[in-house]
């Protein structure tokens, strides 16, 4: 069975009669990157937020490797690294010497400090900025700062707060790839409102909005919800629909367009080969035949609306 | 984990530009009051006072250095105490402390103590500078030491009361600006009441406490005040940060 390191227990919070998170419960296992996804004011900075100790919860508890965030946080807070949304760099020192100053306060042995930068650095792709300005770096380079400061202590959960916000593409994808490198040795919680980076880089998904969590699973469930039992398919000549009904595991036909059709199949089947078969046996002039996929972005507004 | 703190705060007033100058003003201003002091000396002292009335040149320079501490701290220490914390509340560099295993008192001691550290390199420098009188005259280096502890202590209470402040507001400038009224109030109440010596606003006032150290005396009840008065700041300090978790 995993082991699981990080509980969150009903936890709500409330600024005045604004209930910013509401009985919010969740684990996470070790070595599993968990996804949090949320539209903007959601709750998601304000669950990471209490879920690191820098804000009380007006109710619930965290437990992080069976030490409680209020009771103790001394030892809750050395099993978490976290990166929150405004990376908190201190920009007039150098890398090297905000990274000590890093290790230093998560308790990092001193004799140990000297490799823990190092190695920290090294994972991150700053080996080369060691002695550059962090206010002189680029925005990418304060971002892969920001993370490296979060794993120096080699915690067990590391937190990272829309880790990819305001980064060019090209440093987008290093930064993920950074975080499934990450994932490999810890447990990673992410949160962000970019659907497909979520797809990309994390085991579970957890989907937050206006301070209840409405989908918890694995990525593999999105994704199923994702790809459905549907066909898209183009003809030049097009049939009428009742031919296409005609064909074996065709449940249902809906046309977009003059040439363009969704075709619904009963579980189990696949007819697509079928379709093609019928198609050039009686010169439909098929075009195109993908499966229909449901944007995540579709299901996240789903998703997202059901409450409402 | 509070001296890991301090060196950080250390590291960052000696990492910019301010530190360095803040420091340097404030050795000029000293160093010129050295100096005027010495001048003063032989105008005064050579000419018409008579021998029972002449004072040691330790008292005489001495309170001419000590005796304006007072005023030039009023004036240098909210601008290094406004950083403390309002700029790292603009800065949003808050959670880094916050999330670390650092408890707030830990934070708020180590901040202060960091400060401390740095201005007392101002208070060695001033010791050694009157030092200097050594070499010509033979000084009162019990008054000397007297006088710098009771300067550390004055700028330990100037510091919490800046630190406070600067965990008010997140921005820096208003912490300094509300630190260097509620020092100079604090300073200048005395004067309020100075023609009668045992009014009780003369025992809130600060100068008035810091005097009997210029004038060379180590009182437990001055010393007391200065320390309850860094206490309670730094408490009140500690409470505010607490409330920030609170309350978001």
């Amino acid at each position: 069975m995993a082991v699981s390191t990080l509980h969150a227990i009903d936890l709500s919070r409330n600024f005045g009669s604004n209930y910013a998170v509401s009985d919010v419960s969740f684990s996470l296992q070790k070595g599993e990157v968990l996804g949090f996804l949320g539209p903007n004011g959601a709750g998601k900075s304000t669950t990471m937020r209490m879920l690191t100790g820098n804000l009380a919860p007006s109710n619930g508890s965290v437990k992080v490797c069976g030490h409680d965030m209020v009771d103790n946080p001394k030892k809750a807070k050395e099993m978490i690294g976290y990166l929150p949304e405004m990376r908190p760099l201190y920009k007039e020192l150098t890398v090297d010497e905000f990274l000590t100053i890093a290790a230093r306060f998560h308790k990092v042995q001193s004799s140990r400090i000297r490799r823990a930068v190092e190695s920290a650095k090294d994972k991150c792709g700053l080996t080369h900025m060691s002695n550059r300005l962090i206010e002189n770096l680029s925005n990418g380079y304060q971002q892969r700062v920001g993370v490296a400061q979060s794993i120096i202590h080699e915690p067990e959960i590391v937190i990272l707060d829309e880790p990819t916000v305001g980064l060019d593409p090209i440093q987008i994808r290093e930064i993920r790839n950074l975080i499934k490198e990450i994932g490999k040795q810890h447990s990673v919680i992410l949160s962000t409102h970019i659907l497909p980076e979520v797809e990309m880089v994390c085991d579970r998904v957890q989907i937050i909005n206006e301070g209840s969590l409405v989908f918890n699973g694995s990525i593999d469930d999105l994704k199923r919800q994702r790809r459905g039992n549907k066909l898209l398919v183009g003809f030049s000549k097009a049939p009428t629909k009742k031919e296409l009904l005609a064909i074996d595991g065709v449940s249902q036909v809906d046309k977009i367009d003059n040439t363009m059709y969704r075709v619904h199949f009963k579980e189990k089947y696949l007819p697509a080969e079928e379709i093609v078969i019928t198609a050039t046996k009686k010169k439909w002039g098929l075009f195109h035949i993908a499966p229909d996929v449901t944007s995540l972005e579709d299901i996240f507004v789903q998703l997202t609306q059901i409450e409402k | 984990m509070i001296i890991n703190i301090a060196r950080k705060e250390l590291k960052s007033l000696f990492a910019t530009p301010m530190g360095w100058i803040i420091l340097a003003l404030l050795m000029f201003g000293f160093g010129f009051l050295y100096l005027d002091g010495v001048n003063k000396y032989f105008e005064v002292m050579s000419g018409s006072v008579r021998p029972a009335e002449r004072q040691g040149i330790t008292i005489f320079v001495g309170q001419n250095v000590y005796g304006a501490a007072n005023f030039l701290m009023t004036v240098a220490i909210p601008i290094l105490t406004m950083r403390l914390i309002s700029e790292e509340r603009r800065s949003q560099t808050l959670p880094f402390l916050f999330s670390a295993p650092i408890s707030l008192s830990e934070i708020v001691i180590g901040k202060f103590i960091g400060l401390v550290i740095f201005l007392s390199i101002l208070v060695m420098y001033i010791f050694v500078m009157l030092s200097t009188m050594n070499i010509w005259a033979d000084i009162d280096f019990g008054y000397l030491i007297g006088n710098s502890f009771g300067l550390l202590l004055l700028i330990g209470s100037f510091c919490a009361l800046g630190i406070y402040f600067s965990s008010l507001t997140s921005q820096p400038i208003i912490a300094a600006i509300s630190t260097f009224i509620a020092l100079f109030a604090m300073v200048i109440f005395g004067n309020f009441t100075a023609s009668d010596p045992n009014h009780w606003f003369g025992y809130i006032s600060m100068a008035k406490h810091f005097q009997s150290f210029t004038r060379g005396v180590i009182d437990t009840s001055d010393v007391m005040y200065f320390i309850l008065f860094i206490i309670t700041f730094l408490t009140f300090t500690i409470r505010r940060l607490d409330s920030d978790r609170l309350t978001g």
